[in-house]
């Protein structure tokens, strides 16, 4: 979804960023397990990474705050293996499987580990050419859905110059809803501090988003 | 044995872990994932030695260590470090000692005129095949609600202060575009080898929440 409590970018109120030394890779066992589940169950291809996100998104409000990164991930991961028919909710309550799995198109082998470990491209060939430059101007619109977006709410309504043509990349807005990758340009759009933040804003400062073209108009 | 019945869709039904980022649910947690694994693993979806590795994977090959090789390399090899600003992908892929990266590595290089710094504020992306998992703080709400709106005082909470007339770039990843900062090679450091230039190389020097060591603070 769109304006859920993921989309963070300019909120105030959560106090100081807390560093931890030597911080391990995992704090506890089972967030290792959550991650290398996610991995293998996203490698069936079942569902694309932004369904995954928007499945996190979907969390309610003080569950997401709540709840600890990994936490947040396991729950999303039980939500899409429901949701797609691979697990029930009477299994996960009683904690074994009540029937046969459903056949997947692959599932991940020891061999193949490295496959899902590596990034996938998004890239995708370009439909029509770019309806941009570096140098334009651009207005990034005011959009609400409620369904997932990419565009943070910070950056709405927001004029600014494209940087960088960053290639034609799957939409994440169709993408997530099993709608189709419809391919679209990608652009880094810098804002100066001021658009985004006000008159008192420091002008010493700019702040960038990729923006897939849907999200903007000429200025 | 059912480890809880209690439905992710309820928040109130979980009130014990709020307020933390990790850890004080390890009990509810454990019982959970293990129940979900062994479900998964009953139904023939995953294989528990692969999902080992994976794990083994994460806490011994991909890490910053990779990132601090690149920017080492850079460093220490004009043509190199041109290509990485060029297309960071490629540039990465070409170096033996390095892991592969997927895609749309981008490598954004700090001078005295403009510090970059790199954040999610929609979620946690990270250029995770260069410096490894992202740390707790990189997914905080802190992090990712103040990186956009202030950066001045999310580098003075990491101790970096910049020269009074450097710039601020903060980079919101937004799409799957991952951002690598090369951080500013420290001064008397003219002619070390690229190995040891990669000891002063940090992490956070690399999301540009913090500057490369100087040859002091490695204690060399």
């Amino acid at each position: 979804m769109t304006n859920t409590i993921h989309d963070m970018g300019g909120m105030h109120g959560f106090g100081p960023v807390e560093t931890e030394p030597d911080e391990p890779p995992f704090h506890e066992d089972w967030e290792g397990r959550v991650l290398a589940m996610q991995r293998a169950m996203g490698f069936a291809g079942l569902w694309t990474i932004d369904a995954g996100r928007a499945s996190l998104e979907a969390l309610p409000p003080l569950l997401y705050l709540g709840s600890s990164y990994y936490r947040r991930w396991f729950f999303g991961l039980e939500r899409r293996l429901i949701q797609h028919g691979l697990v029930d909710e009477a299994e996960i309550a009683a904690g074994h499987s009540a029937h046969p799995g459903v056949r997947l198109n692959r599932t991940l082998a020891l061999s193949d580990v490295a496959k899902p470990l590596t990034r996938g491209n998004f890239e995708r060939p370009a439909p029509a050419p770019a309806r941009f430059r570096i140098g334009d101007e651009v207005r990034t619109r005011n959009i609400n859905p409620t369904t997932h977006t990419r565009l943070p709410r910070y950056a709405r309504g927001k004029l600014g110059t494209i940087e960088a043509v960053r290639g034609c990349h799957v939409f994440p807005d169709t993408a997530a809803l099993g709608a189709g990758e419809h391919p679209q340009w990608l652009y880094t759009v810098v804002f100066a501090n001021r658009e985004l933040w006000g008159e008192d804003a420091d002008p010493s400062i700019a702040v960038s988003i990729d923006a897939f073209e849907p999200y903007l108009v000429p200025a | 044995m059912a480890p809880t019945d209690r439905a992710p869709h309820d928040p109130l039904s979980h009130d014990e872990g709020h307020g933390h980022e990790h850890g004080s649910e390890l009990s509810e947690m454990q019982l959970r994932v293990r129940a979900l694994e062994t479900i998964l693993t009953e139904k023939g979806y995953v294989d528990p030695a692969a999902l080992d590795r994976i794990v083994e994977t994460f806490e011994t090959e991909i890490g910053p260590h990779n990132g601090a090789r690149i920017v080492a390399r850079a460093w220490v090899d004009p043509d190199f470090k041109r290509r990485l600003l060029a297309d960071a992908t490629e540039a990465v892929n070409s170096l033996g000692h390095v892991s592969p990266v997927g895609s749309h590595l981008i490598a954004v290089e700090n001078t005295d005129e403009v510090h970059h710094m790199v954040v999610c504020t929609l979620c946690s992306c990270y250029p995770w095949e260069v410096l490894g998992l992202p740390p707790v703080w990189y997914k905080s709400a802190p992090y990712r609600s103040r990186a956009v709106i202030d950066p001045k005082g999310v580098l003075a909470e990491f101790g970096v202060a910049l020269p009074g007339d450097a710039r601020i770039r903060v980079w919101d990843s937004t799409a799957e575009t991952r951002f690598l900062v090369l951080p500013m090679r420290p001064a008397g450091t003219e002619g070390w080898t690229e190995e040891r230039l990669a000891a002063l190389v940090t992490r956070d020097s690399m999301i540009g929440t913090g500057l490369a060591k100087t040859p002091a603070e490695a204690g060399s």
